[in-house]
């Protein structure tokens, strides 16, 4: 019993919470363009779907791909910077510059220099999720145990099957931790960047359909549109964490 | 010691001064027979014991000094570290599969090589299992089985129970000693206990620090197999009261 109270705890405080939102808005008479209730985002939703989906999809391409570019190019990246003291020693202070610049600041740059919208956007989010996926794969990659690497050397092992057998795998718990990271920062990137970009037209996404219905004061699409981006937010660290203990379920729960 | 025209190593003028000026060995000269030895490495923290292991294995270059195989080109050694060192995300089999990979030896054609060496350290049955799955000495038998599994012709091993349990390292004490007449090797023992060196040895050498050198090179006659009987005997208490006396002559010495 107590279980099944402790399981259902976040559900009952957040329908409560809801509850309150709505007796709270009801009660006070707020016009829904200052705060609409739930039951009014919840219609909005509903209605505007046909306008939001497409938002969605389009908002969800440009984080995944900049996801999947931060993984792969963040890997390579780490495997060059760790091959060698020189590479590290050239390319770390740029990919912290990279990093320190907010998006906010060079995103306009970038969507003036690239004409693809999409693109553009794909890059503004990939520069705010690389670094961790970069730096937490050198440190992963630079993690393998002193002892098997002496025992790889006593057994001649060549430097390929040094980083296949035992620097890559040591990698793998520290690259996952960048990867739940990059996840979240891809989105954010995604959607910051979307927002100095404006509405383009038609092929536009959730964060440019929050813009536009805060110039509308249509508040209840943007709750509709900022719920949606959580959700999505909510599920791609949900997968990730997944992928993670799938990965190491057989690893000690220590180091 | 006779000298044998032809041992299997020959150390001669061994230094190794590190890096920083810290001198960790002063002229080493040490030969060990062609017939299987098991010789003990005795001394204080500090005396570079484990340095000359990692000099013997090829893992650090001496500063001065050589070592020699006269006998034959440099045999296939095994090396045991304190702590088991093994691969967290592989099983059992595979780590001790380890060796035969990095040699470019398929599965197949070592999986009897790695499943004799699980049954000498009594774990056949865990060639699936993962490391967190096993207590900390059936780690350490693993390890044991992954350095014995090629046949070395030199078995070294540095403090491999030191953090282990008094039961689980007699019992592995025991195992090692029966693995070592089976097997026909020469082996040596990296240990700060008087009493653990002395039960599995028939040749003790005691070391002292500041720099590390060799203190004492003693012979322990008592007859293999040996058992729980043997440290009852007096043979045993003699050569331990010997063993401490150079040890304590070898601190002395240093302070």
């Amino acid at each position: 019993m107590r279980r099944v109270v402790e399981a259902a705890a976040p559900y009952l405080f957040g329908l409560g919470a809801l509850v309150a939102w709505e007796i709270a808005v009801r009660l006070t008479h707020t016009p829904p363009f200052i705060l609409p209730g739930p039951l009014a985002v919840g219609a909005a939703l509903v209605q505007d779907f046909p306008r939001l989906f497409p938002a969605l999809v389009f908002t969800v391409g440009v984080t995944v791909s900049a996801f999947l570019a931060s993984a792969s190019l963040g890997l390579l990246l780490a495997l060059v910077m760790t091959s060698s003291r020189w590479m590290e020693r050239s390319l770390f202070p740029y990919a912290v510059i990279l990093q320190v610049t907010p998006v906010v600041a060079i995103a306009p740059l970038i969507i003036i220099w690239v004409k693809d919208t999409r693109l553009s956007l794909l890059i503004c989010a990939w520069l705010v999720a690389f670094f961790p996926v970069v730096s937490n794969a050198s440190v992963g990659l630079r993690s393998a145990d002193p002892n098997l690497v002496s025992l790889f050397k006593l057994y001649g092992a060549s430097p390929l099957q040094e980083m296949v057998w035992l620097r890559l795998p040591s990698a793998a718990p520290f690259y996952l931790a960048g990867l739940r990271i990059a996840g979240g920062l891809s989105l954010i990137g995604a959607v910051v960047a979307e927002f100095v970009a404006g509405s383009g037209g038609d092929r536009s996404g959730l964060a440019a359909l929050i813009l536009e219905a805060g110039y509308r004061l249509n508040m209840p699409r943007m709750f509709a549109a900022l719920l949606l981006i959580s959700i999505v937010g909510v599920l791609m660290y949900a997968l990730l964490a997944r992928l993670t203990a799938l990965v190491l379920c057989n690893w000690a729960p220590t180091k | 010691m006779s000298a044998d025209p032809k041992p299997l190593i020959a150390v001669e003028g061994l230094c190794k001064v590190w890096p920083n000026g810290g001198e960790a060995l002063r002229d080493i000269t040490l030969a060990l027979p062609s017939t299987p030895q098991f010789l003990s490495l005795v001394g204080p923290s500090g005396c570079g014991k484990s340095t000359l292991l990692r000099l013997i294995a090829g893992l650090e270059r001496p500063t001065r000094g050589t070592i020699g195989w006269p006998s034959a080109a440099a045999p296939a050694i095994g090396y045991v570290f304190q702590e088991p060192t093994l691969m967290p995300w592989a099983t059992v089999f595979e780590n001790v599969y380890l060796p035969f990979k990095i040699a470019g030896v398929s599965r197949r054609a070592s999986r009897d090589a790695i499943m004799e060496a699980l049954r000498g350290v009594h774990l056949e049955d865990a060639a699936d299992r993962y490391p967190r799955e096993l207590s900390g000495g059936m780690k350490m038998r693993v390890s044991v089985a992954r350095a014995l599994a090629p046949r070395p012709k030199i078995l070294l091993m540095d403090e491999p129970f030191a953090a282990l349990d008094e039961i689980t390292r007699l019992k592995l004490n025991n195992d090692l000693l029966a693995l070592w007449e089976a097997l026909g090797m020469t082996v040596i023992f990296v240990t700060h206990s008087v009493f653990e060196s002395v039960y599995l040895s028939n040749r003790i050498v005691v070391m002292a620090a500041g720099p590390g050198r060799i203190a004492a090179d003693l012979a322990i006659e008592a007859p293999y197999p040996r058992d729980e009987a043997f440290r009852a005997s007096a043979l045993y208490a003699d050569a331990c009261v010997q063993v401490s006396a150079a040890l304590k002559r070898a601190m002395g010495e240093a302070s």
